[in-house]
């Protein structure tokens, strides 16, 4: 039988409550005191923690430079130089096609080392020096070029949600093509473009942990290890998965609370 | 070089056998020649999608005409050596959407181009930008953001940022057909006031009672062509075609 009464928007407080995050935090916290009362636990935990400052190194890193090639590439796309611009689509649809793994490969046990050795005979001879690039490195820099590549689509993406009104507006006002962009149109554009960079700098994080198939000994790697030589597979890889919720689970934290400020900004309640 | 016969001797504006065509099927204008004189206020008024606004549009190059020459006080906007900014800043336009900066507030808003194109100081942009608010009446509004203001309102504010340039000829595009009815009256007060003050003006609207109180001359506009222009009262009362009677007959009452 149906229920009888009336229909009300009012919704129970425990329907809107989030109880998401609370099974977070309890998951959380319940890792949390098994890595501080087991002892085989807290062995994983000495054991991996010391790899956490390179992958927050190579995160930061592979991220700088990304923002850097998705800046030109991004703008290249929309170049008026046709050399540029169909340069710039070919990165992105390359990179955007195939997978990260076999790209660091590529780039690392193929590209790399052909280019050094090409732009190294040159070295030498100019400057008596040459270029070396750990593997980590060249890890960190597929990774930028990839996500440089992810990163120039939201740049893109960004720049093409402002209404041309704008550009037209500030192009009659007598603004240079460059002076519209940096005064009118990027300024508004970076309400979209930086929660989807910040998903992308949580992405690169998780990411990092590819390095590890290149021996790099960030936090991966080392769960690995310790997984392999004492075969205690649980504790390595509990640890790293706690280390990296942690992780990225307060970056998006701190990301919401930046959107939430914007879109705050955006209504004029300041 | 064999000077077309005008009325004036150096029209303000000048458009000759301009066309333009999109994805080259389209005829939105069709070898128009134009000359709009010094202090002139033109209205152009047709059915919608005769080119009306692309012509507009074509005076300041951003619709770039596929054949023709355009020529804003003696500068030849088609001439790929004229500095194109140079000569925008010359032309105010004001669109149906207003176009304000919605990052900036007002006063920023009416400084910015001043600053960066004319390379006034923040004072002296200022200034200005303060004179021109008050001439469109809301120099209160000088720290708000524009969606804090009504339609009318911000359609003043970018008459006022781009008087502010200190323009030769101002151009509007359809300046009131996105308002609430009780706002028009307060936009084309500013635009008939302007008039009043000698400026060259093009507008393309459908206030008619705006036609006949400001217009110097009329233009009917139908698929791209000129089909009539004159004195307002002239092409109202005894429209010479067949298709600018069809068009009153329609929009008058």
């Amino acid at each position: 039988m149906a229920r009888r009464g009336r229909v009300t928007d009012e919704r129970p407080w425990w329907d809107t409550f989030p109880w998401w995050s609370l099974i977070i935090l309890s998951v959380l916290g319940w890792m949390g005191w098994q890595i501080l009362t087991n002892d085989n636990y807290e062995l994983a935990w000495e054991r991996i923690l010391p790899g956490l400052g390179l992958t927050i190194t190579s995160t930061i890193q592979a991220f700088a430079i990304a923002l850097v090639i998705a800046l030109i590439v991004g703008m290249g796309q929309m170049s008026r130089n046709v050399v540029f611009r169909n340069l710039s689509r070919t990165y992105v649809e390359f990179v955007r096609g195939i997978p990260i793994l076999p790209l660091i490969f590529t780039v690392a046990l193929i590209l790399v080392p052909e280019l050094t050795k090409v732009i190294n005979g040159q070295l030498e001879n100019w400057f008596d020096w040459e270029l070396k690039l750990s593997f980590q490195m060249r890890a960190t820099v597929t990774l930028a070029v990839i996500y440089g590549a992810y990163m120039a689509e939201i740049f893109r993406g960004g720049i093409q949600s402002i209404p041309p009104g704008q550009t037209e507006a500030g192009r009659s006002l007598g603004l240079n093509r460059r002076q519209t962009m940096s005064s009118v149109v990027f300024p508004q554009a970076m309400r979209a473009i930086i929660p989807p960079l910040g998903n992308d700098f949580i992405a690169i994080l998780k990411d990092t942990s590819l390095l590890s198939v290149l021996g790099a000994l960030e936090i991966t790697q080392r769960a690995r290890q310790f997984s392999a030589s004492t075969f205690k597979f649980r504790e390595g890889y509990f640890v790293l998965a706690f280390i990296y919720l942690i992780l990225t689970l307060g970056l998006s934290l701190l990301l919401g609370m930046l959107e939430r400020r914007m879109t705050r900004d955006r209504k004029g309640e300041r | 070089m064999d000077e077309t016969v005008t009325t004036q001797p150096e029209p303000m504006i000048r458009l000759r056998g301009v066309s333009k065509t999109f994805d080259r099927t389209i005829h939105a204008v069709r070898d128009m020649d134009l000359d709009v004189a010094e202090g002139e206020v033109l209205v152009i008024v047709g059915p919608s999608g005769s080119g009306k606004s692309t012509v507009l549009r074509c005076i300041n190059l951003l619709e770039i005409p596929t054949t023709g020459t355009v020529t804003v006080d003696g500068f030849e906007l088609t001439d790929t050596a004229t500095d194109l900014d140079h000569v925008r800043a010359e032309v105010g336009m004001v669109f149906q959407q207003f176009n304000l900066f919605p990052h900036l507030t007002i006063i920023q808003n009416i400084a910015l181009a001043q600053r960066k194109v004319r390379g006034r100081s923040k004072s002296e942009a200022t200034e200005m930008a303060m004179r021109q608010l008050t001439r469109v009446g809301i120099p209160e509004k000088a720290d708000a953001y524009p969606r804090q203001l009504s339609g009318g309102q911000q359609q003043r504010v970018a008459i006022a940022r781009s008087l502010a340039m200190e323009p030769r000829v101002m151009l509007f595009d359809e300046p009131t057909s996105a308002l609430d009815p009780e706002m028009v009256k307060e936009v084309l007060d500013v635009m008939l006031e302007l008039a009043g003050e000698g400026m060259t003006m093009v507008v393309v609207t459908h206030e008619m009672g705006f036609a006949r109180a400001a217009a110097d001359r009329l233009l009917f506009i139908d698929e791209g062509e000129v089909v009539e222009i004159g004195p307002p009262e002239e092409v109202f009362s005894n429209p010479s075609h067949e298709r600018t009677r069809a068009f009153f007959d329609k929009i008058l009452y």
